[in-house]
C-alpha cells in the first residue's frame, strides 16, 4: 500500500516454551520468507497457537530467538512489534463504531483525525465494507465482523499479520468464500502472513507453505501439494486429506505389503516405529481388466457402494489388507464404469501415487 | 383444564410466599420511617403524633453532625482507595494462572468469612501499637480491608463476561498494556467497578463492630454513636438518622442501577 511498508521475513530459531512438564514448543526453528503466506497447521494442543502467541509477544518463550527482518524481537513487548493480529473471537471493541474500531491503531500512532477517517474508510473498502463506518459492531453479521477485524489489523500497514483461526466461527459456505478472499487480499497487501488453523483443507487452500505442528514440534514444512503427495510421517499423511493406512515392512529401500513388493517413485523417508502405506481414495484407479504390471495391485471384491453427491465411495474388500476405500467421480465417466456389489474389480495404485511413510519422523 | 387450574393455584402460592418473604425482608427497615416522625420522646409504633422534631434534633446536634461527617469522609475515602485497589487486584487475578487465582481468591474472601469481631479485636490491638486507634486513618484502613473483597468479587465477575482477547488485540495494535486496560477493558467492566464502589461505600458507612473499638472521640462514626445512644437514652433521633441512612443507601443503589440500565441500552 505505502512505499515505506515492505513485508519482513521471520526467523525463528530454537524456540522453547514449557508449561510444567508439557513442552508446548520443543526447539522450534522456522524461516518464513518476506511476503509469504505460511500456515501453522495442527490439532488442538499441538503448540501452534503458542507459537503464534510467541510471535505476537503474548507468550514469553523460555529460550530461542525470534527475528523480524534483522531485528531480534524476543524481549520486545507486543505493542512495539508492529504486528497486525486477527483473533478467533474477532476481539472487536463492542462499544465503538466500526470506523472507531478500525481507526484505533491509527489513533494510538498519533495520526490526525481526518487522516484516521480517510484511512479507516479505505481499509473498509478493501474488505468490501465501504460505507459501514458508522454502524455498531452488534449490527454486523459474523462475516462482516470478520472483515472489520481484518481491516483493523491491516489499516496501519503492518509488515507482518498474524491470524489465529480467524474463520472458524463462520459457517462452512462463508468460510470457504472468505478463504479465497483472504488469499486475494494477501496478494494485494505487502505483508508476511502467519496463519493458524486446525482445518487441513483451509490450510491447503490458502497457504504458500504449511508447517504441520505436532507435540510442540514442526513435523514437516512444505508447499500444500508436496505436503499432500509426499508426507514425511504417518502423522502428516493422516492429518492431511482422507486416507487409510496399512502396515508395510521395509528393507533395502523397498517396501513390502504382505508378500508383495510395492512399486514407488519416491524414496522411502527414514524414521522409527515401522512404516505404513498411505492410500488416498481418489488416487486409486478402478481398472477395466487386470491391473497393469507397472502399478501396484490392490484388487478385491466390492463390499459396498456409497453415493455422496459429488463422488461415489466404493468400499473394496481386499484379501489380506482389509477394506480399501476408492473414490470415483460422480460424473458420467465415473458412473458408466461403476461396479456392482459383490463384483471382483481391479484396483491399481500407480507408483507415483504410492506413499510410504515412517510412523515417526527421524 | 384441570391441569391449568392446578398450575394457577401453584402460581398463586408462589406469589403469596414470595410477597411474604419480601415483606419480612423490608418491614424491619421500613418500620423506623414512621417512628422517626413521632412526636413522642420515646420510640413508639405506630406513632401517636407526627412531627419533625427528631430530624431537627439530629441536624442541630454538633455531636451527631460531627459523627455524620466522620462517617461520610471515612466512607468516601474507603471507596476512593478500595475501588482502584480492588479493581486492579481483580484484574491481576484474572490474568494469573488458574491455580494461583483460586488460591488467592480464598485469601481475598477471608475478611468476609471471618467474624468481624475477630478482625476488630486484631485491628484494635495492632492499632494500639501503631497509635492508630481513634484516628480517621485507622478507620479508613480497616474499612478498606473489609470493603476490598466486595470490589474484587464484583469486578472479577465482570471480567469473566468480558472477552479478554480485546485487550490482547488492542496491545497487538500498538497500545501499551496500561493504555489498553484503560481504553478497552475498563469501559467494558465499568458497571462492575461502579457496583464495587457502591458496595465499598455502604460497607464503610454501615460498619459497626470495628468502629465500636477503633473509632471514638472526635472521630467516632455515626454507627458507633447510634449504638451508644441506643444503650444510653433510646430517643427517636436514631429513627430519624436511620431514615436518612436508608434514603442515602437507596438513592445510591438506584443510581447504580440506572447507570447499569443505560449501559444495557447502549449495547
Amino acid at each position: 500500500m505505502s512505499p515505506a511498508a515492505h513485508s519482513l521475513p521471520i526467523d525463528i530459531s530454537n524456540l522453547c516454551k514449557a508449561y510444567g512438564s508439557v513442552k508446548a514448543l520443543n526447539d522450534v526453528s522456522l524461516n518464513i520468507a518476506a511476503g509469504e503466506f505460511l500456515t501453522l497447521l495442527g490439532p488442538s494442543g499441538s503448540g501452534k497457537t503458542t507459537l503464534l502467541m510467541a510471535l505476537a509477544g503474548f507468550v514469553r518463550p523460555d529460550g530461542g530467538s525470534i527475528r523480524f527482518g534483522e531485528q531480534e524481537m524476543i524481549a520486545t513487548p507486543p505493542h512495539k512489534r508492529g504486528l497486525g493480529m486477527v483473533f478467533q473471537s474477532y476481539a472487536l471493541f463492542p462499544f465503538m463504531t466500526v470506523a472507531e474500531n478500525v481507526a484505533y491503531p491509527l489513533k494510538i500512532r498519533g495520526v490526525s483525525k481526518s487522516d484516521q477517517k480517510a484511512r479507516a474508510e479505505r481499509a473498509l473498502e478493501t474488505v468490501q465494507l465501504g460505507g459501514y463506518g458508522d454502524r455498531r459492531i452488534t449490527q454486523l453479521s459474523g462475516g462482516q465482523r470478520q472483515r472489520v477485524a481484518l481491516a483493523r489489523a491491516m489499516v496501519f500497514e503492518p509488515q507482518i499479520i498474524l491470524m489465529d483461526e480467524p474463520l472458524s466461527a463462520l459457517d462452512k459456505k462463508l468460510r470457504e468464500h472468505m478463504q479465497i478472499e483472504l488469499k486475494a487480499l494477501h496478494e494485494k497487501l505487502d505483508a508476511t502472513v502467519v496463519y493458524v488453523t486446525h482445518d487441513q483443507r483451509e490450510a491447503l487452500t490458502m497457504s504458500d507453505r504449511i508447517a504441520v505442528v505436532n507435540h510442540g514440534r514442526i513435523e514437516q514444512i512444505a508447499t500444500p501439494e508436496r505436503l499432500y503427495r509426499q508426507p514425511h510421517s504417518f502423522f502428516v499423511a493422516d492429518f492431511i486429506g482422507e486416507s487409510i493406512s496399512l502396515p508395510v515392512s521395509v528393507a533395502n529401500d523397498t517396501a513390502q505389503l504382505g508378500e508383495r513388493v510395492l512399486k514407488s517413485n519416491t524414496p522411502i523417508a527414514l524414521g522409527s516405529g515401522g512404516h505404513r502405506l498411505i492410500i488416498r481414495p481418489e488416487l486409486l484407479e478402478v481398472t477395466a481388466g487386470a491391473v497393469p504390471d507397472a502399478a501396484n495391485d490392490l484388487s478385491g471384491q466390492v463390499h459396498d457402494i456409497i453415493y455422496q453427491g459429488d463422488s461415489v465411495l466404493v468400499i473394496v474388500q481386499h484379501d489380506s489388507a482389509g477394506q480399501i476405500n476408492v473414490r470415483v467421480p460422480a460424473n458420467r465417466a465415473g458412473q458408466t464404469g461403476l461396479p456392482s456389489k459383490g463384483e471382483q474389480i481391479g484396483l491399481a495404485l500407480h507408483p507415483e501415487d504410492t506413499i510410504i511413510v515412517p510412523e515417526h519422523v527421524a | 383444564m384441570e391441569q391449568v387450574g392446578q398450575r394457577k393455584i401453584d402460581g398463586l402460592w408462589l406469589t403469596v410466599v414470595g410477597i411474604a418473604v419480601l415483606f419480612f425482608l423490608i418491614l424491619p427497615t421500613l418500620i423506623v420511617i414512621p417512628m422517626s416522625f413521632s412526636g413522642a420522646s420515646y420510640l413508639e409504633f405506630p406513632p401517636t403524633s407526627l412531627s419533625f422534631r427528631w430530624y431537627v434534633a439530629y441536624v442541630t446536634s454538633p455531636e451527631w453532625m460531627s459523627a455524620t461527617k466522620t462517617s461520610l469522609i471515612a466512607a468516601a475515602l474507603t471507596t476512593a482507595i478500595a475501588t482502584p485497589l480492588g479493581s486492579l487486584c481483580a484484574y491481576g487475578l484474572h490474568c494469573s494462572a488458574p491455580r494461583i487465582r483460586s488460591a488467592a481468591q480464598i485469601l481475598v474472601i477471608m475478611p468476609i468469612v471471618v467474624p468481624v469481631i475477630l478482625i476488630a479485636v486484631g485491628v484494635f490491638s495492632l492499632y494500639a501499637k501503631l497509635g492508630l486507634n481513634y484516628t480517621l486513618t485507622g478507620i479508613v484502613i480497616a474499612h478498606t480491608a473489609l470493603a476490598l473483597p466486595f470490589v474484587i468479587v464484583t469486578v472479577m465477575s465482570g471480567l469473566q463476561n468480558y472477552d479478554f482477547d480485546q485487550e490482547l488485540a488492542a496491545r497487538s495494535l500498538g497500545a501499551s498494556r496500561a493504555y489498553a486496560l484503560w481504553t478497552i477493558t475498563v469501559p467494558q467492566v465499568k458497571f462492575s467497578i461502579q457496583t464495587g464502589a457502591f458496595l465499598a461505600f455502604i460497607t464503610s458507612l454501615d460498619e459497626v463492630v470495628i468502629s465500636m473499638l477503633v473509632s471514638g472521640g472526635e472521630n467516632a462514626t455515626i454507627t458507633r454513636r447510634m449504638f451508644n445512644s441506643l444503650r444510653d437514652q433510646l430517643d427517636p433521633t436514631i429513627a430519624a438518622i436511620s431514615t436518612c441512612l436508608i434514603v442515602v443507601s437507596i438513592t445510591a443503589l438506584i443510581g447504580v442501577q440506572m447507570i447499569g440500565r443505560r449501559k444495557d441500552k447502549a449495547q
